[in-house]
Protein backbone atom coordinates (compact mmCIF):
# COMPACT_ATOMS: atom_id res chain seq x y z
CA UNK A 1 0.00 0.00 0.00
CA UNK A 2 1.20 3.59 -1.04
CA UNK A 3 1.53 6.04 2.31
CA UNK A 4 -1.78 7.49 0.80
CA UNK A 5 -3.80 4.54 0.60
CA UNK A 6 -2.30 3.57 4.23
CA UNK A 7 -3.60 6.51 5.61
CA UNK A 8 -7.00 6.51 4.05
CA UNK A 9 -7.36 2.76 4.67
CA UNK A 10 -6.72 3.61 8.57
CA UNK A 11 -9.10 6.26 8.74
CA UNK A 12 -11.64 4.32 7.08
CA UNK A 13 -11.17 1.24 9.72
CA UNK A 14 -11.34 3.79 12.21
CA UNK A 15 -14.65 5.15 11.41
CA UNK A 16 -16.38 1.93 10.90
CA UNK A 17 -14.90 1.17 14.46
CA UNK A 18 -16.09 4.65 15.96
CA UNK A 19 -19.42 3.75 14.43
CA UNK A 20 -19.61 0.32 15.83
CA UNK A 21 -19.15 1.05 19.40
CA UNK A 22 -21.56 3.27 19.19
CA UNK A 23 -24.14 0.32 18.76
CA UNK A 24 -22.72 -3.00 20.59
CA UNK A 25 -21.56 -2.97 24.19
CA UNK A 26 -17.98 -4.88 24.78
CA UNK A 27 -17.87 -8.29 25.62
CA UNK A 28 -17.19 -7.78 29.20
CA UNK A 29 -19.97 -5.00 29.93
CA UNK A 30 -22.38 -7.28 28.56
CA UNK A 31 -21.25 -10.14 30.38
CA UNK A 32 -21.84 -8.45 33.49
CA UNK A 33 -25.21 -7.13 32.49
CA UNK A 34 -26.71 -10.63 31.94
CA UNK A 35 -24.97 -11.17 35.21
CA UNK A 36 -27.08 -8.18 37.48
CA UNK A 37 -29.84 -9.00 35.68
CA UNK A 38 -30.01 -12.87 37.32
CA UNK A 39 -29.13 -11.68 40.53
CA UNK A 40 -31.87 -8.89 40.66
CA UNK A 41 -35.33 -9.96 42.38
CA UNK A 42 -36.74 -6.17 42.23
CA UNK A 43 -39.54 -6.37 40.07
CA UNK A 44 -38.93 -2.55 39.24
CA UNK A 45 -35.37 -2.89 38.59
CA UNK A 46 -35.98 -6.59 36.15
CA UNK A 47 -37.99 -4.35 34.34
CA UNK A 48 -35.30 -1.83 33.46
CA UNK A 49 -33.23 -4.47 32.61
CA UNK A 50 -34.63 -6.02 30.39
CA UNK A 51 -35.85 -2.73 28.67
CA UNK A 52 -32.02 -2.25 28.48
CA UNK A 53 -31.26 -5.74 26.80
CA UNK A 54 -34.24 -5.30 24.39
CA UNK A 55 -32.67 -2.11 23.50
CA UNK A 56 -29.66 -3.64 22.83
CA UNK A 57 -30.74 -6.05 20.42
CA UNK A 58 -32.82 -3.22 19.04
CA UNK A 59 -29.76 -1.38 18.11
CA UNK A 60 -28.20 -4.63 17.26
CA UNK A 61 -30.80 -5.35 14.26
CA UNK A 62 -31.27 -1.66 13.64
CA UNK A 63 -27.70 -0.81 13.10
CA UNK A 64 -28.19 2.39 15.54
CA UNK A 65 -26.40 3.91 18.14
CA UNK A 66 -27.92 2.29 21.15
CA UNK A 67 -28.03 5.36 22.89
CA UNK A 68 -28.80 9.03 21.52
CA UNK A 69 -25.64 10.63 23.97
CA UNK A 70 -23.08 9.27 21.78
CA UNK A 71 -21.02 11.82 23.25
CA UNK A 72 -17.51 13.78 22.75
CA UNK A 73 -15.40 11.80 20.89
CA UNK A 74 -12.20 10.38 23.00
CA UNK A 75 -9.20 8.06 21.65
CA UNK A 76 -6.66 6.88 24.18
CA UNK A 77 -3.55 5.72 22.36
CA UNK A 78 -0.69 3.63 22.89
CA UNK A 79 1.64 4.06 19.83
CA UNK A 80 4.89 2.79 19.45
CA UNK A 81 7.55 5.07 18.13
CA UNK A 82 8.29 3.08 15.48
CA UNK A 83 4.72 2.55 14.24
CA UNK A 84 4.65 3.55 10.33
CA UNK A 85 1.47 6.15 10.29
CA UNK A 86 2.67 7.57 14.11
CA UNK A 87 2.70 11.24 12.36
CA UNK A 88 -0.70 11.05 10.62
CA UNK A 89 -2.51 9.49 13.54
CA UNK A 90 -3.97 12.61 14.38
CA UNK A 91 -5.33 13.53 11.36
CA UNK A 92 -6.96 9.78 11.27
CA UNK A 93 -8.62 9.98 14.13
CA UNK A 94 -10.36 13.31 13.28
CA UNK A 95 -11.19 12.80 10.13
CA UNK A 96 -12.46 8.98 11.58
CA UNK A 97 -14.85 11.58 14.09
CA UNK A 98 -16.31 13.63 10.98
CA UNK A 99 -16.99 10.36 8.90
CA UNK A 100 -18.45 8.42 11.76
CA UNK A 101 -20.59 11.51 12.63
CA UNK A 102 -22.26 11.17 8.95
CA UNK A 103 -22.38 7.75 8.92
CA UNK A 104 -22.86 6.27 11.96
CA UNK A 105 -24.72 8.77 12.49
CA UNK A 106 -23.82 10.50 15.63
CA UNK A 107 -25.17 12.98 17.40
CA UNK A 108 -23.47 16.56 17.55
CA UNK A 109 -21.51 17.15 20.90
CA UNK A 110 -19.16 19.75 19.92
CA UNK A 111 -20.09 23.22 21.45
CA UNK A 112 -17.36 25.82 20.74
CA UNK A 113 -16.68 27.39 24.71
CA UNK A 114 -17.01 30.67 25.12
CA UNK A 115 -18.45 30.82 21.40
CA UNK A 116 -21.13 28.42 22.65
CA UNK A 117 -21.98 27.31 18.89
CA UNK A 118 -22.54 23.68 18.28
CA UNK A 119 -20.18 22.87 15.20
CA UNK A 120 -22.58 20.30 13.94
CA UNK A 121 -19.17 18.07 12.87
CA UNK A 122 -18.20 16.38 16.43
CA UNK A 123 -15.01 18.11 15.96
CA UNK A 124 -14.04 21.43 17.73
CA UNK A 125 -11.33 22.70 19.57
CA UNK A 126 -8.90 19.80 20.83
CA UNK A 127 -11.89 17.38 19.96
CA UNK A 128 -12.37 14.54 19.28
CA UNK A 129 -9.64 14.51 22.81
CA UNK A 130 -6.34 12.33 22.13
CA UNK A 131 -4.92 10.90 24.97
CA UNK A 132 -1.15 10.16 24.13
CA UNK A 133 1.22 6.79 25.40
CA UNK A 134 4.22 6.66 23.32
CA UNK A 135 6.22 3.12 23.42
CA UNK A 136 9.55 3.30 22.64
CA UNK A 137 11.06 0.49 20.36
CA UNK A 138 7.53 -0.66 19.51
CA UNK A 139 5.78 -0.82 16.02
CA UNK A 140 2.21 -1.04 16.73
CA UNK A 141 -1.11 1.13 17.81
CA UNK A 142 -3.70 0.07 20.49
CA UNK A 143 -6.62 2.76 20.32
CA UNK A 144 -9.63 2.94 22.40
CA UNK A 145 -12.13 4.59 21.57
CA UNK A 146 -14.80 5.75 24.56
CA UNK A 147 -17.64 7.60 23.99
CA UNK A 148 -17.77 10.57 26.81
CA UNK A 149 -21.92 10.72 27.89
CA UNK A 150 -23.14 13.50 29.58
CA UNK A 151 -25.11 11.86 31.60
CA UNK A 152 -21.88 9.86 32.78
CA UNK A 153 -19.64 13.05 32.67
CA UNK A 154 -21.56 14.73 35.07
CA UNK A 155 -20.66 12.98 38.31
CA UNK A 156 -16.99 13.35 37.52
CA UNK A 157 -14.90 14.89 40.90
CA UNK A 158 -11.43 15.36 41.55
CA UNK A 159 -10.24 16.51 45.13
CA UNK A 160 -6.16 16.51 46.85
CA UNK A 161 -6.65 15.62 50.72
CA UNK A 162 -4.25 15.57 52.64
CA UNK A 163 -2.77 12.45 54.49
CA UNK A 164 -4.51 12.50 57.53
CA UNK A 165 -7.53 11.67 55.69
CA UNK A 166 -5.88 8.55 54.64
CA UNK A 167 -7.60 5.96 52.33
CA UNK A 168 -10.51 6.35 54.55
CA UNK A 169 -11.32 9.60 52.96
CA UNK A 170 -10.78 8.39 49.79
CA UNK A 171 -13.54 5.93 50.09
CA UNK A 172 -15.45 8.74 52.04
CA UNK A 173 -15.41 10.45 48.52
CA UNK A 174 -15.84 8.09 46.38
CA UNK A 175 -19.07 6.94 48.31
CA UNK A 176 -20.08 10.61 47.94
CA UNK A 177 -19.69 11.35 44.39
CA UNK A 178 -21.81 7.58 43.83
CA UNK A 179 -24.98 7.98 46.32
CA UNK A 180 -24.96 11.75 45.70
CA UNK A 181 -24.31 12.70 41.65
CA UNK A 182 -24.01 8.67 40.37
CA UNK A 183 -27.78 8.26 40.29
CA UNK A 184 -28.51 10.63 37.48
CA UNK A 185 -26.14 8.55 35.36
CA UNK A 186 -27.81 5.59 34.10
CA UNK A 187 -26.20 3.37 36.98
CA UNK A 188 -25.28 0.17 37.22
CA UNK A 189 -22.08 2.31 36.89
CA UNK A 190 -18.18 1.31 36.03
CA UNK A 191 -16.79 3.11 38.71
CA UNK A 192 -12.83 4.57 37.96
CA UNK A 193 -10.96 5.33 40.83
CA UNK A 194 -7.93 7.16 40.41
CA UNK A 195 -5.21 7.70 43.53
CA UNK A 196 -2.40 9.72 42.51
CA UNK A 197 -0.48 12.67 43.92
CA UNK A 198 -2.50 16.36 42.01
CA UNK A 199 -6.00 16.50 40.62
CA UNK A 200 -4.67 16.38 37.15
CA UNK A 201 -3.38 12.88 37.56
CA UNK A 202 -5.91 11.38 39.81
CA UNK A 203 -8.34 12.66 37.44
CA UNK A 204 -6.38 11.04 34.29
CA UNK A 205 -5.87 7.94 35.90
CA UNK A 206 -9.45 7.34 37.36
CA UNK A 207 -10.71 7.30 33.27
CA UNK A 208 -7.55 5.03 32.47
CA UNK A 209 -9.45 3.04 35.55
CA UNK A 210 -12.91 2.63 33.45
CA UNK A 211 -10.75 1.45 30.46
CA UNK A 212 -10.09 -1.10 32.32
CA UNK A 213 -11.93 -4.07 31.44
CA UNK A 214 -15.02 -4.84 34.57
CA UNK A 215 -14.05 -7.66 37.11
CA UNK A 216 -9.98 -6.91 36.73
CA UNK A 217 -8.43 -6.50 39.53
CA UNK A 218 -5.12 -3.88 40.02
CA UNK A 219 -2.05 -5.53 40.76
CA UNK A 220 -1.28 -4.51 43.55
CA UNK A 221 -3.28 -6.42 46.42
CA UNK A 222 -3.99 -3.11 49.05
CA UNK A 223 -5.83 -1.67 46.01
CA UNK A 224 -7.20 -4.74 44.87
CA UNK A 225 -9.13 -5.18 48.55
CA UNK A 226 -10.26 -0.93 48.13
CA UNK A 227 -11.89 -2.49 44.82
CA UNK A 228 -13.49 -5.10 46.47
CA UNK A 229 -14.58 -3.09 49.45
CA UNK A 230 -15.54 0.27 47.19
CA UNK A 231 -17.56 -2.69 44.89
CA UNK A 232 -19.28 -4.39 47.42
CA UNK A 233 -19.93 -1.58 49.73
CA UNK A 234 -21.87 0.14 47.25
CA UNK A 235 -23.55 -2.42 45.94
CA UNK A 236 -25.02 -2.43 49.96
CA UNK A 237 -26.33 0.91 49.25
CA UNK A 238 -28.79 -0.91 46.86
CA UNK A 239 -29.36 2.21 44.17
CA UNK A 240 -30.04 -0.03 41.54
CA UNK A 241 -30.46 0.13 37.62
CA UNK A 242 -31.25 4.13 36.70
CA UNK A 243 -31.01 4.96 40.65
CA UNK A 244 -34.71 3.67 41.71
CA UNK A 245 -33.19 0.79 43.63
CA UNK A 246 -32.27 -2.51 43.23
CA UNK A 247 -29.88 -5.38 44.44
CA UNK A 248 -26.95 -3.71 43.03
CA UNK A 249 -25.18 -0.16 42.40
CA UNK A 250 -22.40 -0.88 40.28
CA UNK A 251 -21.11 -3.42 37.78
CA UNK A 252 -17.16 -2.75 39.29
CA UNK A 253 -14.91 -0.49 40.81
CA UNK A 254 -11.41 -0.38 39.37
CA UNK A 255 -8.57 1.86 40.74
CA UNK A 256 -5.66 3.11 38.85
CA UNK A 257 -2.84 4.54 40.90
CA UNK A 258 0.54 6.47 41.38
CA UNK A 259 3.56 7.44 43.79
CA UNK A 260 2.74 10.67 45.03
CA UNK A 261 3.82 13.61 46.98
CA UNK A 262 3.87 13.16 51.18
CA UNK A 263 1.75 15.71 52.05
CA UNK A 264 -0.88 14.79 49.24
CA UNK A 265 -3.72 11.97 48.43
CA UNK A 266 -4.98 12.84 45.08
CA UNK A 267 -8.26 11.42 44.11
CA UNK A 268 -10.55 11.49 41.50
CA UNK A 269 -13.67 9.43 40.69
CA UNK A 270 -15.02 9.25 36.64
CA UNK A 271 -18.01 6.94 35.67
CA UNK A 272 -19.03 4.93 32.54
CA UNK A 273 -22.86 4.10 32.89
CA UNK A 274 -24.36 0.84 32.00
CA UNK A 275 -24.20 1.43 28.05
CA UNK A 276 -20.46 2.19 28.79
CA UNK A 277 -19.33 2.81 24.82
CA UNK A 278 -15.73 1.69 24.82
CA UNK A 279 -13.74 -0.46 22.35
CA UNK A 280 -10.11 -1.68 21.47
CA UNK A 281 -8.32 -1.98 18.64
CA UNK A 282 -4.41 -2.93 17.91
CA UNK A 283 -3.13 -2.57 14.54
CA UNK A 284 0.43 -3.89 13.43
CA UNK A 285 2.67 -1.95 10.91
CA UNK A 286 1.04 -3.64 8.32
CA UNK A 287 -1.92 -2.29 9.04
CA UNK A 288 -4.14 -5.75 10.09
CA UNK A 289 -5.72 -5.24 12.97
CA UNK A 290 -7.55 -6.87 15.69
CA UNK A 291 -10.34 -5.96 18.07
CA UNK A 292 -10.03 -7.11 21.48
CA UNK A 293 -13.17 -6.00 23.17
CA UNK A 294 -15.65 -6.97 20.94
CA UNK A 295 -16.46 -10.78 19.71
CA UNK A 296 -17.97 -11.10 15.88
CA UNK A 297 -16.63 -8.11 14.91
CA UNK A 298 -17.31 -7.00 11.38
CA UNK A 299 -16.21 -3.61 10.24
CA UNK B 1 -52.30 -6.80 34.09
CA UNK B 2 -53.06 -4.37 30.83
CA UNK B 3 -50.81 -1.53 29.97
CA UNK B 4 -51.65 2.21 31.89
CA UNK B 5 -51.77 4.50 28.58
CA UNK B 6 -52.20 8.18 29.07
CA UNK B 7 -52.59 10.35 26.07
CA UNK B 8 -52.34 13.85 25.23
CA UNK B 9 -53.91 16.08 25.64
CA UNK B 10 -53.84 14.85 29.48
CA UNK B 11 -56.49 15.16 32.12
CA UNK B 12 -55.98 15.91 35.92
CA UNK B 13 -58.09 13.12 36.85
CA UNK B 14 -56.08 10.31 34.78
CA UNK B 15 -52.73 11.93 37.05
CA UNK B 16 -54.70 11.82 40.03
CA UNK B 17 -54.74 7.76 40.04
CA UNK B 18 -50.86 8.08 39.26
CA UNK B 19 -48.70 7.30 42.38
CA UNK B 20 -44.58 6.95 42.16
CA UNK B 21 -43.25 3.63 41.12
CA UNK B 22 -46.09 3.13 38.49
CA UNK B 23 -45.23 2.34 35.07
CA UNK B 24 -47.06 4.03 32.37
CA UNK B 25 -46.93 4.80 28.35
CA UNK B 26 -47.95 7.43 26.18
CA UNK B 27 -49.82 7.85 23.31
CA UNK B 28 -49.82 11.17 21.11
CA UNK B 29 -47.36 14.47 21.47
CA UNK B 30 -43.89 14.58 22.79
CA UNK B 31 -41.99 17.29 22.81
CA UNK B 32 -38.28 17.40 23.47
CA UNK B 33 -37.20 20.38 26.07
CA UNK B 34 -33.82 20.41 27.57
CA UNK B 35 -31.71 23.26 28.68
CA UNK B 36 -31.67 25.79 26.43
CA UNK B 37 -35.23 26.09 25.43
CA UNK B 38 -35.92 26.02 29.53
CA UNK B 39 -33.25 29.11 29.78
CA UNK B 40 -34.94 30.71 27.29
CA UNK B 41 -38.22 30.51 28.73
CA UNK B 42 -37.38 31.51 31.92
CA UNK B 43 -34.78 33.65 31.61
CA UNK B 44 -34.76 35.15 28.60
CA UNK B 45 -38.55 35.57 28.62
CA UNK B 46 -38.80 33.86 24.83
CA UNK B 47 -42.31 32.73 24.22
CA UNK B 48 -42.14 28.83 23.91
CA UNK B 49 -42.57 28.25 19.79
CA UNK B 50 -45.07 24.94 20.49
CA UNK B 51 -48.19 25.37 22.72
CA UNK B 52 -47.60 22.33 25.12
CA UNK B 53 -50.44 23.08 27.44
CA UNK B 54 -51.55 19.62 29.13
CA UNK B 55 -48.70 17.94 27.01
CA UNK B 56 -45.63 15.60 27.71
CA UNK B 57 -41.98 17.00 27.30
CA UNK B 58 -38.56 15.05 27.05
CA UNK B 59 -35.66 16.03 28.50
CA UNK B 60 -34.03 14.59 25.67
CA UNK B 61 -31.61 15.42 22.93
CA UNK B 62 -31.94 13.10 20.14
CA UNK B 63 -30.31 11.86 16.68
CA UNK B 64 -32.36 12.96 14.14
CA UNK B 65 -31.52 11.80 10.10
CA UNK B 66 -33.06 14.84 7.63
CA UNK B 67 -34.52 12.69 4.33
CA UNK B 68 -34.18 14.11 1.19
CA UNK B 69 -37.70 15.02 1.22
CA UNK B 70 -36.87 17.47 4.32
CA UNK B 71 -39.32 15.37 6.22
CA UNK B 72 -37.02 13.62 9.54
CA UNK B 73 -36.37 10.12 10.83
CA UNK B 74 -36.06 9.53 14.49
CA UNK B 75 -32.63 7.66 14.43
CA UNK B 76 -32.03 7.40 18.53
CA UNK B 77 -33.90 9.23 21.17
CA UNK B 78 -32.95 8.49 25.03
CA UNK B 79 -33.58 10.85 28.19
CA UNK B 80 -30.76 13.11 29.23
CA UNK B 81 -30.35 13.82 33.23
CA UNK B 82 -33.41 15.66 34.46
CA UNK B 83 -32.13 16.98 36.99
CA UNK B 84 -30.30 19.65 35.09
CA UNK B 85 -33.77 21.25 34.42
CA UNK B 86 -34.36 21.92 38.41
CA UNK B 87 -33.71 25.57 38.93
CA UNK B 88 -36.05 26.22 35.90
CA UNK B 89 -38.72 23.09 36.03
CA UNK B 90 -41.40 24.68 38.65
CA UNK B 91 -41.73 28.17 37.04
CA UNK B 92 -41.72 26.06 33.53
CA UNK B 93 -44.53 23.50 35.09
CA UNK B 94 -46.16 26.92 35.86
CA UNK B 95 -46.07 29.12 32.57
CA UNK B 96 -46.59 26.17 30.36
CA UNK B 97 -48.95 24.03 31.96
CA UNK B 98 -47.47 20.97 30.92
CA UNK B 99 -48.61 17.69 32.86
CA UNK B 100 -46.03 15.44 31.93
CA UNK B 101 -42.29 15.79 32.18
CA UNK B 102 -40.28 12.75 30.90
CA UNK B 103 -36.63 12.48 31.83
CA UNK B 104 -33.55 10.50 33.84
CA UNK B 105 -32.99 10.50 37.02
CA UNK B 106 -34.57 12.13 39.97
CA UNK B 107 -35.58 15.98 40.26
CA UNK B 108 -35.48 18.14 43.54
CA UNK B 109 -37.98 19.68 45.57
CA UNK B 110 -38.66 22.83 43.66
CA UNK B 111 -40.25 20.59 40.86
CA UNK B 112 -42.11 18.23 42.90
CA UNK B 113 -43.54 21.79 44.19
CA UNK B 114 -44.84 22.46 40.50
CA UNK B 115 -45.91 19.12 40.49
CA UNK B 116 -48.06 19.39 43.25
CA UNK B 117 -49.37 23.08 42.34
CA UNK B 118 -50.02 22.50 39.02
CA UNK B 119 -51.16 18.65 39.09
CA UNK B 120 -48.39 17.82 36.53
CA UNK B 121 -45.61 14.47 37.36
CA UNK B 122 -42.27 13.43 36.47
CA UNK B 123 -41.99 10.26 35.30
CA UNK B 124 -38.22 8.29 34.29
CA UNK B 125 -38.03 6.49 30.97
CA UNK B 126 -34.50 3.60 31.65
CA UNK B 127 -31.60 5.66 30.11
CA UNK B 128 -29.58 3.97 27.65
CA UNK B 129 -32.74 2.42 25.71
CA UNK B 130 -32.62 5.40 23.01
CA UNK B 131 -33.43 2.76 20.54
CA UNK B 132 -36.33 1.62 22.25
CA UNK B 133 -37.47 4.96 22.16
CA UNK B 134 -37.25 5.85 18.68
CA UNK B 135 -38.96 2.66 17.83
CA UNK B 136 -42.62 4.41 19.28
CA UNK B 137 -42.13 7.49 17.42
CA UNK B 138 -44.78 7.39 14.80
CA UNK B 139 -43.25 10.63 12.73
CA UNK B 140 -41.63 13.92 14.17
CA UNK B 141 -44.18 16.28 12.97
CA UNK B 142 -42.54 19.65 13.98
CA UNK B 143 -38.80 21.01 14.55
CA UNK B 144 -38.58 24.35 16.32
CA UNK B 145 -35.61 26.43 17.45
CA UNK B 146 -33.12 24.52 15.14
CA UNK B 147 -31.05 27.24 15.39
CA UNK B 148 -29.63 25.51 18.64
CA UNK B 149 -28.57 22.39 17.12
CA UNK B 150 -29.66 18.45 16.56
CA UNK B 151 -29.52 17.75 20.52
CA UNK B 152 -31.45 21.37 21.82
CA UNK B 153 -34.03 21.59 18.66
CA UNK B 154 -37.65 21.30 20.20
CA UNK B 155 -38.21 18.04 17.83
CA UNK B 156 -42.61 17.64 18.17
CA UNK B 157 -43.16 14.10 17.56
CA UNK B 158 -46.27 11.87 17.78
CA UNK B 159 -45.54 8.65 19.80
CA UNK B 160 -47.42 5.67 20.30
CA UNK B 161 -47.47 3.43 23.56
CA UNK B 162 -44.06 5.04 24.47
CA UNK B 163 -42.53 3.61 27.21
CA UNK B 164 -41.65 1.77 30.15
CA UNK B 165 -42.57 5.39 32.31
CA UNK B 166 -41.37 5.24 35.89
CA UNK B 167 -43.65 7.82 37.70
CA UNK B 168 -40.77 9.26 40.21
CA UNK B 169 -43.07 12.72 41.11
CA UNK B 170 -46.36 12.13 41.16
CA UNK B 171 -49.43 14.90 41.35
CA UNK B 172 -49.52 14.51 45.02
CA UNK B 173 -46.02 15.86 45.30
CA UNK B 174 -44.26 12.78 46.53
CA UNK B 175 -40.68 12.47 44.70
CA UNK B 176 -39.13 8.57 44.70
CA UNK B 177 -35.60 9.88 44.27
CA UNK B 178 -35.79 12.13 47.31
CA UNK B 179 -36.94 9.43 49.69
CA UNK B 180 -34.38 7.00 47.69
CA UNK B 181 -31.78 9.58 48.60
CA UNK B 182 -32.46 9.80 52.35
CA UNK B 183 -32.26 5.51 52.71
CA UNK B 184 -28.94 5.69 50.71
CA UNK B 185 -27.51 7.82 52.77
CA UNK B 186 -28.22 6.37 55.68
CA UNK B 187 -27.11 2.83 54.97
CA UNK B 188 -23.67 4.67 53.47
CA UNK B 189 -22.78 5.66 57.15
CA UNK B 190 -22.74 2.11 58.88
CA UNK B 191 -20.81 0.94 55.23
CA UNK B 192 -18.15 3.38 55.29
CA UNK B 193 -17.86 2.38 58.73
CA UNK B 194 -17.16 -1.00 58.44
CA UNK B 195 -14.93 0.01 55.37
CA UNK B 196 -12.40 2.50 57.44
CA UNK B 197 -10.69 -0.27 59.63
CA UNK B 198 -9.80 -2.04 56.54
CA UNK B 199 -7.97 0.75 54.42
CA UNK B 200 -5.95 1.82 57.07
CA UNK B 201 -3.23 1.70 54.91
CA UNK B 202 -1.20 4.94 56.59
CA UNK B 203 0.16 3.80 60.02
Amino acid sequence: MSHENSVEYMSDIMTKFTSYIGKRLPRDVKNKQAELRKKEKNPMAIEIYDTMAENQEAADKLDRPSCQDTGVIQYFIKVGAKFPLLGELEDILRNATLEATRKGPLRHNAVETFEEKNTGTNAGSKIPWLDWDIVPGEDTATIEVYMAGGGCTLPGSAKVLMPGEGYEGVADFVFDVITSRGINACPPLLVGVGVSTSVETAARLSKKAILRPVDTRNPNAKAALMEDLLESGLNEVGIGPQGLTGDNTVMGVNIESSARHPSTIGVAVSTGCWAHRRGTIKFNPDLSYEVLSHDGVIL
Amino acid sequence: MSKKILTTPISDEALAELNVGDIVYLTGHLVTCRDVAHRRLIELKQKLPVDIKDGAIFHAGPIVREKEDGSYEMVSIGPTTSMRMEKFERQFIAETGVKLIIGKGGMGEETAKGCLENKAVHAVFPGGCAVVAATKVEEIEQAEWKDLGMPETLWVSRVREFGPLIISIDSKGRNIFEENKKTFNERKGAILKKIHDQVKFIK
